[in-house]
């Protein structure tokens, strides 16, 4: 170049060079398909394969859905209407699509309860899901949406989920009391008094006091079931996951037995097998008389069962703690509370998410083996109901393709969430 | 800048011991199942004392300085840390640590914590200290160890000799009255041990009671009362520096000294 000193060896720039483009073979989509499409042969034989498979998909596929048929009123007016052409009869989605998310036993005219309690779910979970951007005090409403949740579906006496409220808030008080002196007191504490509360005040008969019309537990069906299933487990499973993997490093030998046990037990056995338990034995292990709901006992089953999984995921977040991490917080002085809560389970947490995903996706899916045991949920409902009608008989692609479709929304929704949180909670910066 | 304490060779930081005792041990015995890991352990630590453990690996030291704060049970013998006697009784536990604060090899701090939110925590939670008071307090102390403008980072961020000031800055919160010290600096880079024991030598200039286990003999020498060598779970030896360095007794602290210093 001409602006150099040729002969001396010392050298000094005396003119900047502007900055200038990168080649265009090497930026953007020309770099992109270069590097990640065609990089080598065999690349690029995948990569012709896959695009011909592509569109071999969407050609096929395609027609399926443009020729769709929505408005019929069996499959052989589909089928009519189709002539022969390849076409979805999406007709059965338009026909039975409030059987489909709510059941077929759930009063049309009161479908609003169940929607609107679907719609507060969001307001309710966003604090939890995003407690770094919303103000604490949100959680006053997730506090009480269980309560407002199971009024607006199953109606009846506005006093029986405020009684529940009260029972469990007696409980929780009692776990404060205590809580400093010894936390396994507070604890077990807490439970006791929470449940001998629940069990007198559920025995006082509120029928009819400030009531919305009541809807039975086997009227209440479809994906509605599924959601209802899937939101309540996947809450309760996680505290008392927590519960269990503490326990079970618990250095009172009686909990640690207990806790170990039962998790082995759990395990080891197909949650199916604990569904028909739910459904028939469970009802000779509780107390004479007490009519205990088929949707509660199968709620039970599968908490114990997802609990017992994500008590084992978070052990093992538990174990990946350097003791380092236990030794600081007691050399502080901290108890036993304080230093689980702030120091040891947000660590342990952050690193058994991918697991509890994991375990709450699996769990969502599972709540379709209720169908199993004759409860007619979205998996149920197509099964029983929509196909062996006379009408719909036969229309399985589109009705499975549907229901696939509500589950992937949901999981897929709660996995892309994971991997956010994931993200914002990345501290160490390696 | 503190003064140099690695290698230094000034006087002795001024001594202010008074007679009043901050920790005894007495007759104090451990073992890990069936290895007798410390025996028959006397100790009497006065009020501003500081003293330095020094020893081969394996000797006992870290146990010796983790039972005064419980971290290990001992199961014969007492210890008595300012005038509360060491039971199995959590409330003593606690009141314990929380007038004894302790500084790690590795740290220890909380990852998931800010610098900032480190060092307010235990005040908060532990004292129920006002959360602004709280931070007032932990700026202070960050401002002492020379780190006030990292507190609002995570430790993850931060060098390895900063992470121990603010390991220190996180005790001190505190208001401790006794600081243990188990080799705070043997993890860190070369480069970075000198600012942790400024550090250490400006809190010895106040008049902390503290016991170092440590290899630092530049730092034994300048600031400590006496020294203690230890082997194979008892005190062996114990001078106040000058002599212990010059003019040791026992074989086995001839042997160490030789060749931690001999090289
Ligand atoms: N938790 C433990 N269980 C069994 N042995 C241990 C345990 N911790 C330390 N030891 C043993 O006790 C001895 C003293 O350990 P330590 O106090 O850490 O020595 P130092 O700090 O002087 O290097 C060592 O022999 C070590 O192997
Ligand atoms: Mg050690």
């Amino acid at each position: 170049m001409s602006d150099m000193h040729e002969h001396s060896v010392a050298y000094v720039r005396d003119s900047m060079l502007e900055q200038q483009p990168a080649p265009v073979t090497e930026t953007g989509l020309v770099k992109w398909t270069r590097t990640n499409l065609f990089s080598t042969i065999p690349n690029t034989i995948l990569t012709l394969v896959a695009l011909y498979a592509l569109i071999w998909l969407i050609w096929s596929v395609f027609p399926w859905f443009a020729n769709g048929v929505w408005d019929a009123s069996s499959i052989r007016d589909c089928r009519e209407m189709l002539q022969g052409q390849t076409g979805g009869c999406f007709a059965v989605l338009a026909e039975r699509w409030n059987q489909l998310l709510f059941g077929f036993q759930y009063p049309s005219e009161l479908y609003w309860r169940p929607a609107l309690a679907f719609i507060l779910l969001f307001v309710a979970i966003a604090p939890v899901l995003f407690f770094q951007y919303l103000p604490s005090k949100m959680l006053v409403f997730t506090a009480l949406y269980p309560f407002l949740a199971y009024f607006l579906i199953w109606g009846g006496s506005i006093l029986a989920p405020i009684f529940a409220m009260v029972g469990l808030a007696a409980g929780y008080l009692v776990y404060q009391r205590f809580v400093a002196k010894s936390f396994a007191m507070g604890f077990f504490g807490g439970v006791i008094v929470a449940l001998v509360a629940l069990w007198i005040l559920t025995s006082i008969p509120v029928d009819g006091i400030l009531a919305m019309q009541q809807v039975e537990s086997r009227q209440i069906g479809g994906f509605m079931l599924n959601l209802i299933l899937g939101t309540v487990c996947v809450s309760l499973s996680i505290p008392i996951g927590i519960a269990l993997a503490l326990g079970r490093q618990s250095s009172l030998p009686i909990i640690k037995w207990i806790c170990v046990v039962f998790i082995e037990f759990i395990r080891g056995v197909p949650l199916i097998t604990l569904l028909f338990v739910a459904n028939v034995v469970l009802a000779y292990f509780l107390p004479p008389g007490s009519n205990f709901d088929l949707i509660i006992r199968v709620i039970i089953m599968i908490t114990a069962f997802a609990s017992a999984y994500i008590a084992e995921v978070i052990r093992g977040g538990l174990a990946a703690l350097p003791r380092g991490q236990y030794e600081a917080a007691d050399s502080l002085g901290l108890d036993y509370a304080q230093a689980m809560r702030l120091i040891i389970l947000p660590q342990a947490l952050k690193i058994s998410i991918p697991g509890i995903v994991n375990v709450a996706v699996g769990l969502f899916k599972d709540t379709t083996l209720v169908s199993i045991i004759s409860m007619f949920d979205l998996v149920g409902m197509i099964r029983g109901p929509i196909l062996a009608s006379t009408e719909w008989n036969g229309v399985y692609w589109e009705l499975w393709a549907f229901a696939a479709a509500l589950f992937f929304v949901v999981c897929f929704g709660i996995s892309k969430y994971s991997q956010w949180l994931e993200r914002q909670l990345t501290t160490d910066h390696r | 800048m503190a003064e140099t304490a690695q290698m230094t060779t000034d006087a002795p930081v001024e001594m202010k011991v008074s007679d009043e005792v901050a920790i005894r041990i007495e007759n104090m015995n451990k073992w890990y199942g069936s290895f007798h890991v410390l025996r028959d352990i006397d100790l009497t630590v006065h009020r501003g004392e500081r003293i330095v453990i020094a020893g081969p690996s394996g000797s006992g030291k870290s146990t010796l300085i983790r039972c005064i704060n419980a971290l290990e049970e001992h199961q014969k013998g007492r210890i008595e840390v300012d005038g509360t006697l060491l039971s199995s009784d959590i409330k003593n536990i606690d009141t314990i640590r929380s007038e004894v604060g302790m500084v790690f090899q590795h740290f220890n701090l909380f990852p998931h914590l800010t610098i900032l939110e480190n060092c307010t925590l235990a005040p908060i939670w532990v004292r129920k200290t006002p959360k602004k008071e709280a931070e007032e307090t932990a700026m202070h102390f960050l401002r002492k160890v020379k780190i006030p403008d990292q507190a609002h980072k995570y430790p993850g961020q931060l060098s390895g000799g900063q992470q121990q000031r603010v390991a220190i800055a996180r005790s001190l919160c505190m208001r401790p009255r006794i600081m243990l010290f188990d080799e705070p600096t043997s993890a860190l880079d070369p480069e970075m041990i000198k600012e942790v024991l400024d550090t250490m030598v400006e809190l010895a200039e106040e008049g902390m009671t503290m016991l170092c286990v440590t290899h630092e003999m530049g730092f034994a020498q300048a600031v400590a009362n006496r020294v203690i060598f230890m082997d194979q779970g008892q005190i062996v030896e114990q001078n106040e520096p000058k002599e212990f360095f010059n003019n040791p007794q026992n074989e086995r602290t001839k042997l160490f000294l030789s060749q931690i210093l001999g090289h």
